[in-house]
């Protein structure tokens, strides 16, 4: 057995750190026994009995530092002393304020009186618990979180409503508070727009689109996708209404949703009266003379929704681009008579609802995973038929994998999927830029967008792709870059969600090929 | 409606579950947490339900009111250093076939190797037993009584073996009226409490019987008695956290002593023996520290609805907690864990026994590891970083109910001890709490071989969650 020993004269170390450094030095490759103490007789009689006392460290002082080694396997402990050496001159960073981390709401919210608001993106099985946490520490709750029992949310929305907090959510991922996005939201111009939403991408369409028109948002407030359901009533719709009502930043509100629990339209429209500010509806198929007869500002679509608040707020004469004739004409041109059907592949519900609605009021016949009529269900495994709108978002494509918005991978290979088919026209696309986004949506689809036309072109074919990218000029990256990276692509960009509807329907009005 | 509060504002949020929200929130000029979140009670249904139950509004509020009172009475506590005494004279229910151990109730049968060493070395040491082997066939005969320190006012550091004739501290909680006992130090590693149990550790434990207990008890006659709280106050602001580190209490409690133990009655040569072997070793006044804690903790032991943490003790097979609302020695328990630390030289952690001792006493009342920003040099023993134990004793204080007013801890701004641990908060934030020990030889008859940092097991809490769910629910 050799024995490596080095003395360090008048080196004193505590005995605590020199257990630590042995520990050490004992992992280190190629060590098989290694032990590093000051010389005192007790340490000196271990290494005696151990049988490693060698006679100058028989000789060494109590002030004396003994670094002795056994290289396993006959090895040599030259190269081993000298990180045993490096061990003992490492220093433990010094003082210095700690990161305090919290575990619990109620400890985050004793330690900062000024929390007001509380994220929740936690499994379903334990958000609720932690909402209730959050609202009985005074704070309001976006809640991220879905498969939340109803039930759940019911006695949440209660709570919040009597202590006066915001419950946003379950299953919520938009908001903007005090202009600060939250979760899935766009930088938006802070202005005079309040907006209650039960739809995540709906209410993001309407903030940029207001920002787009030169409008601003005081706050956007997400209720959720089921706070309009008959179950859950409207509570935190109605609640928002209020809300904004009584903010004097706030000059008019608009209301995005899904249809509606009937009941609970009525309930929701009869705020409006006691609002003292203009409402804007927007409920997708929503009935115009309902609204109007509660006092409300029928928006048939998100862009009007927008328009109708900007026009509301100081700037009367704003305007939308109407849909581009002369561009629907041209792709006309150049297909062939067998390219009649149209395919939609989104990241955003609103914005595939938005489209499908536009061929669905015209009396087409549209397969979606988001149908509400049962004939026209196309499961996330089957293959396209027809006009196909796909939202990639819906819980049968997100289940055990990340929101397309984040995770686009099903998306691209569907789209190349959809490439090979002769029937296809065009293929329609969403890019939702933002907070929480991607961070180059456009970017990470082109090489699929060129294989795409790419097999178009191989069988003879030209392949329309039209886009539109959710997004403004603040956000990061900005809608310019986005634009302009699939103008150059050859993809055909549009101005909002509503005029993408509207182009696929001019696209399918009288027959693809004119 | 406060909502419009919520307006006029600057947004703060606190961040659950998707660490990816903070960095927009935070580029967008708002103040933003993340927290460092688990399930509560690691997921399960029933811990889960429980929690649950004893959140309701009517029940926390009750909770709330007897936690208070048991944070106050450990926190008022005066627990003064009032003599010495053989077991048999001041233990109650002491008697000499008694052995008391450290931990919750366990049979002789299924102790660990070192408690085994302790027991058979006291059964030499009274002379129950001719030897060691002998001392097995006694300790298996079923005339030896086994019992908790735990039930007999008592705590005993590592094996925590206590016997008739050894010398204890006696603490009186001037307060609250109770007393407690623990054992003298016998310094070394190769000693009884590690079991170790050799020839020259028998001959330790007699000499403490025969001149360090006596000269102690006459000492303490002469001198008086002394604040012990106030002594550990002063302790920790000098760098002790009073379970691995004893350095500024040993000394603070000799300057106490030395003056009456010079005017005993002993001989010089024994005085100087004594202080030689106070000398020997900082941890001389590790039990007294103990002992301290105890008289405070049994005082808020058996208050009607707290989910305070009372005792937290360990035999080496299992560690037992005990809650002031389960009153008596309704023990909770869960599986003994590896103490993980730095290591003597010439050991492996595979030669380490399971956590053992009372010593977890010393955490239960708020030092120990729950100090560890207090003593910095032992910052080795965590991973070695300053940051790490000023983190641990922030952790604590997530669990605990309030900050002790009395013991402050000066780095931290005098931040008072973490005091009173709440079963509830430690299954809410899955944060156990911290304690700062040492490491025996797994085999009896060998000793220290290291200290660490070790956590008890979760299933005592979960057990305890769900026994003051049933009770107070």
């Amino acid at each position: 057995m050799s024995v490596t020993a080095v003395i360090k004269k008048n080196s004193y170390f505590d005995s605590v750190s020199l257990m630590s450094i042995s520990t050490k030095a004992n992992g280190i490759d190629g060590v098989e026994q290694a032990f590093v103490a000051m010389a005192t007789e007790m340490n000196k009689g271990v290494l005696k009995n151990l049988g490693l006392l060698t006679p100058e460290l028989a000789e060494a002082g109590n002030g004396d530092l003994m670094i002795v080694v056994v290289p396993s396997g006959g090895g040599n402990a030259d190269a081993i002393v000298p990180q045993i050496e490096e061990l003992l001159t490492r220093r433990a960073p010094s003082g210095g304020a700690a990161e305090i981390s919290y575990r619990t709401i109620a400890a985050a919210a004793h330690a900062d009186a000024g929390a007001n608001l509380a994220i929740i993106a936690v499994n379903g099985a334990y958000a609720g618990r932690e909402a209730r946490k959050a609202l009985e520490n005074g704070m309001s709750v976006m809640m991220f979180s879905d498969n939340v029992p109803v039930e759940e949310e019911i006695a949440l929305k209660a709570l919040a409503h009597e202590q006066g907090l915001l419950m946003m959510g379950p299953d919520c991922g938009t908001a903007i508070i005090n202009n600060v996005a939250l979760c899935f939201g766009n930088a938006v111009r802070p202005g005079p727009v309040g907006i209650v939403a039960a739809s995540g991408t709906g209410s993001q369409e309407v903030s940029v689109r207001i920002h787009a028109l030169g409008g601003g948002v005081s706050q956007l407030i997400g209720t959720g996708g089921r706070d309009l359901s008959a179950e859950v009533g409207g509570v935190m719709m109605i609640d928002g209404i209020r809300a904004l009502a009584a903010d004097p930043k706030t000059e008019a509100i608009v209301l995005v949703s899904k249809p509606p629990a009937p009941e609970v339209e009525k309930k929701v429209l009869a705020e409006i009266a006691d609002a003292g500010k203009p409402v804007v509806v927007y409920f997708i198929g929503g009935s115009e003379e309902a609204v109007t007869a509660a006092g409300g500002h029928f928006a048939a679509s998100s862009l009007d929704a927008a328009l109708a608040a900007v026009r509301l707020t100081g700037s009367p004469s704003a305007t939308a681009l109407a849909v581009d004739a002369a561009r629907i004409e041209s792709v006309r041109a150049r297909l062939s008579p067998e390219q009649t059907n149209i395919r939609g592949l989104f990241c955003g519900g609103t914005l595939c609802d938005e489209s499908m609605y536009a061929l669905l009021d015209d009396g087409e016949e549209v397969w979606s995973n988001i149908q509400k009529n049962p004939e026209f269900v196309l499961g996330a495994g089957n293959p396209s038929t027809g006009h196909t709108f796909l939202d990639f978002g819906d819980d049968e494509f997100t289940n055990g994998r990340p929101h397309p918005m984040i995770d686009p991978s099903l998306r691209l290979a569907r789209l190349v999927e959809e490439a090979k088919d002769p029937s296809v026209a065009a293929i329609i696309m969403d890019f939702v830029l933002g907070f929480g986004a991607h961070e180059d949506p456009v970017g990470v689809t082109l090489p699929a967008i060129t294989e795409a036309k790419k097999i178009a072109a191989d069988a003879g074919r030209h392949l329309e792709i039209v886009a539109y990218v959710l997004g403004t000029d603040l956000d990061t990256p900005g809608l310019a870059a986005q634009t302009a990276a699939l103008e150059r692509a050859g993809v055909i960009v549009t101005s909002s969600s509503t005029e993408t509807g509207e182009f696929a329907r001019a696209l399918v009005r009288e027959g693809i090929k004119a | 409606m406060s909502m419009s509060k919520l307006f006029d504002s600057e947004l703060n949020v606190i961040n659950v579950g998707l660490a990816m929200f903070e960095e927009d929130i935070a580029a967008q000029g708002a103040k933003v947490r993340t927290l460092d979140w688990t399930p509560p009670g690691g997921g399960k249904p029933k811990v889960i339900a429980a929690l649950d139950k004893l959140e309701r509004p009517e029940l926390a509020e009750k909770i709330g009111a007897a936690n208070a009172e048991a944070a106050d009475r450990i926190m008022s506590a005066k627990p003064m250093l009032v003599g010495f005494g053989r077991a048999i004279d001041v233990v109650p229910g002491m008697t000499a076939t008694t052995i008391l151990h450290a931990g919750p109730p366990i049979t002789w049968e299924r102790m660990s190797g070192p408690m085994k060493g302790a027991v058979t070395g006291a059964l030499v040491f009274e002379g129950l037993a001719a030897d060691l082997v002998e001392a097995e066939d006694v300790a298996a005969s079923g005339k030896i009584t086994f019992s908790p320190c735990h039930e007999h006012d008592c705590v005993g550091s590592m094996a925590g073996v206590t016997s008739a004739s050894m010398y204890m501290h006696v603490v009186h909680n001037e307060t609250h009226g109770n007393y407690a006992y623990t054992n003298l130090s016998e310094q070394m590693a190769k000693i009884l409490r590690m079991g170790a149990n050799d020839q020259s550790v028998i001959d330790r434990l007699v000499w403490m019987r025969d001149v360090l207990g006596p000269m102690l008890k006459e000492a303490m006659e002469i001198g008086g008695a002394i604040d012990l709280r106030l002594m550990l106050a002063q302790a920790l602001h000098m760098g002790d956290e009073a379970h691995n580190r004893n350095v500024a209490g040993t000394v603070l409690l000799f300057q106490a002593l030395a003056p009456a133990l010079l005017q005993t009655s002993f001989g010089t040569e024994q005085k100087k023996e004594v202080f030689d072997f106070i000398a020997s070793s900082d941890y001389f006044s590790g039990p007294t520290w103990m002992a301290t804690a105890k008289a405070a903790l049994d005082a808020a032991h058996g208050i009607e609805g707290s989910t305070i943490v009372t005792t937290m003790a360990r035999n080496g097979v299992e560690f037992g907690i005990r809650v002031s609302g389960l009153p008596g020695n309704h023990w909770l328990t869960g599986p003994a864990q590896k103490v993980i630390g730095p290591m003597f030289a010439g050991y492996k952690p595979e030669d380490s026994g399971l956590d053992i001792g009372d010593s977890a006493i010393t955490e239960t009342y708020g030092f120990g590891g729950f100090a560890m920003a207090a003593a910095p040099a032992i910052v080795a023993l965590v991973g070695g970083t300053v940051e790490d134990a000023v983190a641990y004793t922030h952790a604590m204080a997530e669990i605990t109910t309030t900050e002790n007013r009395n013991i402050t801890i000066p780095s931290l701004g005098f931040q008072g001890l973490p005091t009173a641990i709440d079963v509830r908060k430690v299954l809410d934030t899955g944060i156990l709490p911290v304690i700062n020990t040492a490491i025996a030889h797994k085999d009896a008859g060998i000793g220290m071989i290291g200290a660490g940092i070790t956590h008890p097991p979760v299933e005592a809490f979960e057990k305890a969650i769900i026994a003051l769910a049933d009770k107070l629910a």
